[in-house]
């Protein structure tokens, strides 16, 4: 059993993707026949804005939680789970996005424009959807074998940045309850807080290892380490 | 508890009209309990409440709008009342915790006779009217809700205020035990109005809504409605009312005084510093309208503010 869990088959690891979809789909499934059924309140269209929006974030905080959790527990499988993941939270970003556009501004592009340009808030979530245009596009084998691992990975480090413009969407539409922008923000905090500190670690450890003199070098040599 | 076997419900208390407002929810309900195979009381409730807790009679008012109104359901169950929670349900879910008898309120300060009124006496201090306004949130979003309630002029002339007097202040309930102790907004929450707005005729405290007094996440006991201005101008739960010469601080102006003005009178003009004010969306619509001066009542109200910028007095 504990083989299984740390070294899946390709067929367990199918049926664990599935899982995942499916779980993925709930939000929207429940906005869909909540919809339908007239049960989303008094005011839907700010309900469904709300839970996409809501589901974005988390989606992305899940993304961002992939790495550590596999550096911690061992489960390396669980990388094969990210591209689905932030995927999924493009989707519901989008879906929230293009609800604002329908139902917040019936597609009147001017004051759509005015309110991007002018309302910080909606700057930056604006910001923060457009950042993730390309990684969605390029997510996926071929673009990575196009690009090459490190060009890919270096792309994709925008997801930081990403995740920070989410929060702060969030933090500056609330009135007076800071409470639940405050958890976004604490979670997301000891996510990019653990990478800067693995990279601490990593400087630390390269200056601590013997220089790597070959006999043959007689100059100065220059060692090249992290910042 | 308010619910009862349809048999305590004596049929001349179930006002025709009433049933007809409800008819489609009514039969709805009951048809669904028939089909579940339950007992008709599922259905009734709604007219439970209503015989028990009906104020009458009633007088019209001119200042009616007759734009359709805002459900029974809506109004009740998507309310801003930090105190008991900031999700818009949780007002309908925690308010019941509320006592709202005994209940007095007392009025003070500059007045020839402050006096502490019983909210039985409260009740009676002057006709009853509904009074169906619309009410424009700063969030955006908008109702027509059909108030009961009478002016504050008639219960501010009881107490004679003094020429020194310019301003009313509303202090509101707040008991730690059961409402959020967390300091969302300083608690209790006050609100407060320049005496000539109070003094308005359309100015009214409420006790009521759609002939029924007022359920506890609206503002039971005893609250004020003004309909020209952003709904939190309109305190609920109101346990003090003190008149002064200086203007009072006011709760949503304390926590972001360049959001939230004294005046906030509805005004499309004038945007809210992180989204627009232009238009809004009236519960149980899906396209907006756009937003009126004054949210509609400029005509009665204009002449208050002559003179004043109203950019500068938000």
């Amino acid at each position: 059993m504990s083989r299984a869990l740390q070294h899946p088959s390709a067929d367990q690891i199918g049926a664990i993707k599935a899982f995942v979809f499916f779980l993925c789909m709930l939000p929207a499934a429940q906005l869909i026949l909540g919809w339908r059924a007239d049960s989303l309140g008094a005011n839907p269209v700010e309900t469904i804005t709300h839970a996409t929006g809501a589901w974005t974030l988390r989606l992305l905080l899940i993304t961002l939680a992939v790495t550590p959790l596999r550096r911690y527990t061992g489960l390396h499988w669980l990388v094969r789970l990210r591209r689905m993941l932030g995927l999924f939270a493009f989707a519901y970003g989008m879906a929230h996005f293009g609800i604002y556009l329908w139902l917040d501004h019936f597609f009147d592009w001017q004051a759509i424009a005015n309110d991007i340009l002018k309302r910080p808030y909606i700057t930056v979530g604006f910001a923060a959807l457009m950042l993730m245009v390309p990684l969605a596009l390029t997510s996926n084998a071929a673009a990575i074998k196009r690009m090459g691992g490190r060009r890919w990975q270096a792309l994709h480090r925008s997801v930081y940045a990403i995740a920070v413009f989410g929060v702060l969407h969030y933090w500056w539409l609330v009135k007076a309850d800071i409470l639940q922008p405050l958890i976004y923000s604490a979670v997301l905090a000891v996510l990019l807080g653990l990478r800067a500190w693995w990279r601490e670690l990593e400087r630390r450890r390269q200056l601590a290892a013997p220089p790597p003199v070959a006999p043959s070098l007689k100059g100065k040599v220059i060692r090249i380490v992290p910042k | 508890m308010l619910i009862k076997r349809p048999a305590d419900i004596p049929a001349s208390e179930i006002t025709p009209r009433d049933l007809f407002d409800d008819r489609r929810r009514f039969l709805q309900q009951a048809g669904a309990s028939l089909i579940a195979g339950a007992a008709l009381w599922h259905g009734v409730p709604d007219n439970a409440r209503a015989a028990a807790t009906r104020l009458s009679p009633l007088a019209s008012s001119p200042f009616s709008t007759t734009e359709s109104q805002t459900a029974y359901k809506s109004v009740t169950t998507y309310n801003n009342f930090y105190e008991f929670g900031t999700d818009k349900e949780d007002p309908a879910r925690n308010a019941d915790k509320m006592a709202v008898r005994p209940w007095t309120v007392r009025v003070e300060g500059l007045a020839g006779k402050p006096r502490t009124f019983d909210i039985d006496d409260l009740l009676k201090l002057a006709p009853l009217e509904e009074r169906i306004y619309r009410l424009r949130c700063v969030e955006a979003w908008s109702m027509v809700v059909p108030w009961v309630g009478f002016p504050l002029s008639a219960l501010l002339k009881q107490v004679d205020p003094l020429g020194s007097a310019k301003y009313v202040e509303f202090v509101t309930h707040y008991d730690a035990s059961i409402m959020t102790r967390r300091q969302i907004l300083n608690w209790p929450y006050t609100e407060g109005l320049r005496l000539d707005e109070a003094m308005h005729p359309l100015t009214i405290l409420a006790v009521g809504l759609y002939g029924e007094v007022l359920p506890n996440q609206n503002g039971a006991p005893v609250r004020l409605v003004v309909p020209w201005k952003y709904g939190f101008k309109s305190a609920k739960s109101i346990v003090a009312i003190r008149l002064h010469e200086k203007q009072p601080a006011t709760a949503w102006n304390q926590s972001a005084p360049q959001e939230y003005g004294f005046y906030s009178n509805v005004n499309p003009e004038v945007d809210h510093p992180r989204w627009s004010q232009a238009s809004e969306r009236r519960i149980g619509e899906l396209r907006k309208r756009p937003t009126l001066m004054f949210n509609g009542y400029a005509e009665q109200v204009a002449s208050l503010y002559q003179g004043m910028d109203l950019r500068k007095h938000y």
